[in-house]
């Protein structure tokens, strides 16, 4: 009846984890418990998980991100404890089985399900703003699209009570991933985590790609983009091409799980090697996907706040192309040591150094934005700052590896995992932090307090230091990574010292919680009456705070890179006059069958991972079943009708009129 | 780090240069952040402020031409060594070159020296100043195989063969290890390698052929196959003849399927059924 689901599959042996399960449980009890008391579960139905409204689905992508952040901490902050006890002979207190799961758990939440949500939720929130668009172009799939990501996130989350996770490292490497070496559960938790939310990427990557080529408003040509846009419409470009590969993989690897085959085992003409190529040719791709739109995050601060034009908008334009296409043609680097001749890796390590051009331009084209302006040091700039010194370290760190005979001695070292941290922390992480800065008044209508802001960030810089310089230095000394306990005492002050980092970086999230907390509260002190808290440059300033369902009440038109700079910049400066004559607007309606067909996928993923076949058919003909419905529905939009648009508009310029 | 193999020393002259080399334009990208912001903060209204100024060709020109010479000399640098440091590349000496095979398994190292007809466990000996070929393969799931202070390391993998050329120039015992994630006993997955004098290492191959226990293919070493962790040093005596080609064919004939990978057999080590080299 439950497969090979039973009461024993939940680690109850285990404290950790039975106290981790509580605490959750009580949490979910008490947030079930006060939606009920408020009565809000209606609101939450047709407000949120049933929007199609991008702005909507951006702050939930965020919010998962967030929530999936304190997550994937708790593993890192327990790995840190572990290197710091674990030296000489002592086992610390996880054991191999625990400490594997951890840092499988950690890479897999922290680039799936924190780092992805937080690019994807930024680009939902922003790009149809910035392209002066009233949705994105699918809105029903990007409701959907969110749902089978908040699938995986369940699915990984489930893991943690029920069965186990993978033991496998975050890219579950075959043949250890396979059947033989691998007979529990946690590697198929790790499949259908990653198989059912890369759809759902793959979905956003389609949706954007359409969105930002097909629904720019009158006048925006492609040179006329934000670069913001431009490095979205670039990561979605990568994200078609190179989730379908993960996508395959995984299901390979899965017909070798449960069918038997054998595709990447050790016998039967099985190729791990194979495996490792189409991994990485996946897995290079993707952390661009992860670094660019970081990189149009911080050329939009960087402008906004030195009050002076991009340095170089086209150079920007062609360096991101450039990181596009060869970041398809540098996969080998992952495994230099696996053994191919000197003439490949010579090639591979090559076109990687060759990536660091366009990428040092950019460096120096913000360099050169800050040159002769006027910078105002608000939190989105310190996190701009702290990115450029940090990632730049990280780049160089990143040539050096990229060297074959350094690679051989280097490859597996804690050198490696310093050195994606470097650029994943400093890279990405600053830079969402900047942009959730930057646009968190645009969704909300309040800005965030600069003051717990900016101890975030001087938490999480010096934390990152602190953390990961040691571990550098340990590469050097032969410290490799995912060592659940090792001989050498001579290393142990340093791991105490990295531990020392991961505190600071867990006082560094402290503050980004207390700082929404704080800035919630105050939030009637920080409105955002304008629309345009920044003295913005772009279209999404030019939108209220935030703003109406429909975004523009007139969609507006365009005549160069930075439009509404330019309007404030006329003879008398821009005005947001109310205008006299409204009509109606064509927009989709909320959709119940995006979270419905994700429910089914839930139960079908968990089934499939438990061998509950039963559940399987169910879960496979609820997905088909409400596909059809969604196909067959023709009542998918609606007009808001010219007077509600009106009596919209004049309520925001009442407030505009009032603040005046 | 702190090497004793040739080949370790001069991978690590190769990680300094190359960072001095990138140091050229971090340093002053670093100094230019820190100098920028504070000169032209919003505060410093007697900096010069051009709102509208957004292109400069000498500007481009610079940016552009610096990381590239850079990355051309690095280029250079990385096409050179990554012949030189190639692994499979036999090193030059006046000695003869030893060849001594490298085995992972769960989650310990078999050692077979096919010239002695010798096998162990968790300790390997070579002679000073000597070539060794280390031919490198897996009873098991992906391992990579490294002595560190000797230099490279190269993947462990079942079915294939693999190598990697390394010399110890210093006498001493030197740790090495799987430094790729395999599982349970990863951790101590560990190795003793001792660098001795030709006399002493004479005395330690008398040594192991002193055991009683054998290392036959395919009876002993399914024996010895079996998972463990940190398991202690065993000598073995008696090893068959073709140990590692037995293994490594074990992969592909034995378990009754054909050899779909005909298309990799002409790869270097002709004896060889699959080579790693697939990638060329």
């Amino acid at each position: 009846m439950f497969g090979k689901l039973s009461l024993d599959s939940i680690p109850f042996h285990e404290p950790i984890i039975m106290v981790t399960a509580a605490a959750i449980g009580i949490i979910g009890a008490l947030v079930v418990g006060l939606i009920t008391y408020y009565r809000k579960w209606g609101y939450l139905w047709t407000e949120w998980v049933t929007s199609i409204d991008h702005k909507k689905i951006g702050v939930m992508y965020f919010l998962v991100a967030l929530v999936m952040l304190i997550r994937g901490f708790a593993d890192a902050i327990m790995m840190r404890t572990q290197q710091a006890i674990a030296a000489g002979g002592s086992e610390g207190f996880l054991p191999p089985h625990h400490y594997d799961q951890i840092f499988t758990a950690h890479g897999v939440i922290m680039i799936f399900f924190v780092a992805m949500p937080m690019v994807i939720g930024l680009m939902n929130l922003v790009v149809p703003l910035q392209i002066g668009a009233r949705d994105v172009a699918f809105p029903f799939m990007n409701n959907l699209s969110f749902w089978l990501f908040a699938v995986g996130m369940i699915l990984v989350n489930v893991s943690l009570v029920v069965g186990e996770f993978a033991k496998t490292g975050w890219l579950a490497y075959a043949p250890l991933s396979e059947l033989q070496y691998s007979p529990d559960v946690g590697v198929d938790y790790w499949i259908w985590a990653l198989q059912l939310s890369g759809i759902g990427t793959t979905l956003t990557g389609i949706n954007f790609f359409v969105t930002i080529l097909k629904m720019r408003t009158k006048g925006m040509t492609l040179f006329r983009m934000p670069i913001f846009t431009w490095t979205a419409l670039c990561t979605n470009v990568l994200i078609i091409l190179s989730f379908p590969i993960l996508t395959v993989t995984v299901a390979l690897l899965t017909l070798d799980r449960y069918l038997g085959m054998h595709f990447f085992t050790n016998d039967m003409g099985g190729s791990q090697m194979m495996y490792v190529n189409l991994i990485w040719a996946w897995g290079h791709p993707e952390v661009y996907i992860l670094i660019l739109p970081a990189f149009g995050v911080f050329s939009e601060v960087i402008a906004t706040f030195t009050k002076k034009r991009l340095f170089g908008y086209k150079t920007m334009v062609w360096a991101t192309a450039a990181i596009t296409v060869l970041s398809f043609i540098v996969w080998l680097h992952h495994f230099f040591t696996m053994g191919a001749g000197a003439n490949v890796n010579a090639f591979f390590g090559i076109m990687t150094m060759i990536i660091a051009i366009p990428t040092g331009v950019k460096i120096f084209n913000w360099l050169f934005t800050m040159y002769r302006g006027r910078i105002q040091f608000t939190t989105p700039v310190l996190w701009t700052i702290g990115f450029i010194i940090t990632f730049t370290l990280g780049g160089m760190t990143g040539v050096m590896l990229a060297v074959p005979g350094a690679n051989f001695v280097l490859h597996n070292s804690l050198f490696v995992i310093a050195h994606f941290h470097n650029v994943i922390i400093g890279g990405v992480v600053f830079g969402m932090m900047a942009g959730l800065t930057y646009w968190f008044p645009k969704a909300f209508g309040f800005t965030l307090s600069e003051k717990w802001g900016k101890r975030s960030f001087w938490c999480w810089l010096i934390g990152f230091y602190v953390a990961f310089m040691p571990l550098y230095a340990l590469s050097f000394f032969g410290a490799m990574r995912r060592m659940q306990s090792y001989e050498q005492t001579e290393w142990q002050p340093l791991m105490i010292v990295a531990w020392v980092g991961a505190v600071i970086i867990a006082m560094g999230i402290a503050c980004i919680v207390i700082q929404i907390v704080v800035s919630i509260r105050d939030r009637e002190k920080n409105r955002d009456l304008t629309g345009d808290p920044w003295d913005g440059r772009t279209l999404e300033w030019a939108a209220a705070s935030p703003p109406a369902k429909y975004n523009f009440a007139y969609l507006p038109s365009v005549e160069s890179i930075d439009p509404f700079w330019e309007m404030k910049q006329q003879p008398g400066g821009f005005k947001r006059e109310l205008a006299t004559e409204f009509e109606d607007i064509h927009m989709p309606k909320n959709t119940a069958e995006g979270p419905i067909l994700s429910l089914f996928a839930l139960f079908f993923g968990f089934a499939l991972i438990w061998h509950i076949w039963w559940l399987v058919g169910l879960g496979a003909i609820g997905m088909f079943v409400t596909f059809m419905f969604r196909i067959f529905n023709d009542d998918t939009d609606y007009h808001v009708s010219a007077a509600e648009v009106e009596q919209t508009e004049r309520e925001y310029h009442k407030r505009l009129e009032m603040q005046a | 780090m702190d090497p004793t193999g040739e080949v370790g020393q001069g991978l690590k002259s190769l990680i300094i240069t190359s960072f001095g080399l990138m140091l050229i334009v971090v340093i002053p990208v670093i100094v230019m952040t820190i100098l920028f912001a504070w000169k032209y903060r919003g505060t410093n209204l007697a900096a010069k402020y051009t709102p509208n100024w957004e292109h400069s060709n000498i500007i481009e020109i610079f940016v552009w031409a610096i990381p590239c010479v850079i990355i051309f000399f690095l280029a250079i640098l990385t096409w050179q060594t990554s012949h030189s440091y190639d692994p499979h590349k036999p090193i030059a000496s006046e000695e003869e070159t030893m060849t001594i095979d490298a085995i992972s398994l769960d989650w310990k190292w078999l050692f077979v020296y096919p010239d002695e007809g010798i096998a162990t466990i968790n300790e390997v000996a070579i002679p000073v100043d000597t070539p060794v070929h280390f031919r490198v393969t897996s009873g098991t799931v992906m391992n990579s195989f490294m002595i560190p202070t000797l230099g490279s390391q190269i993947y462990a993998m079942a079915g294939m063969n693999n190598d990697v050329y390394l010399e110890g120039n210093e006498i001493g015992n030197f740790r090495g290890r799987s430094t790729h994630y395999s599982g349970e006993g990863f951790s101590e997955m560990l190795f003793d390698t001792h660098v001795t004098s030709d006399e002493d290492f004479r005395a330690w191959v008398n040594k192991v052929k002193q055991s009683p226990k054998s290392m036959r293919f395919p009876e002993d070493y399914n024996q010895i196959a079996k998972p463990s962790i940190a398991n202690p040093v065993e000598y073995f005596s008696q090893v068959s003849p073709d140990f590692y080609g037995d293994l490594i064919k074990s992969y592909k004939a034995g378990h009754g399927g054909t050899d779909s990978h005909g298309e990799h057999n002409e790869a270097r080590e002709s004896s060889m059924p699959m080579s790693a080299q697939a990638a060329e």
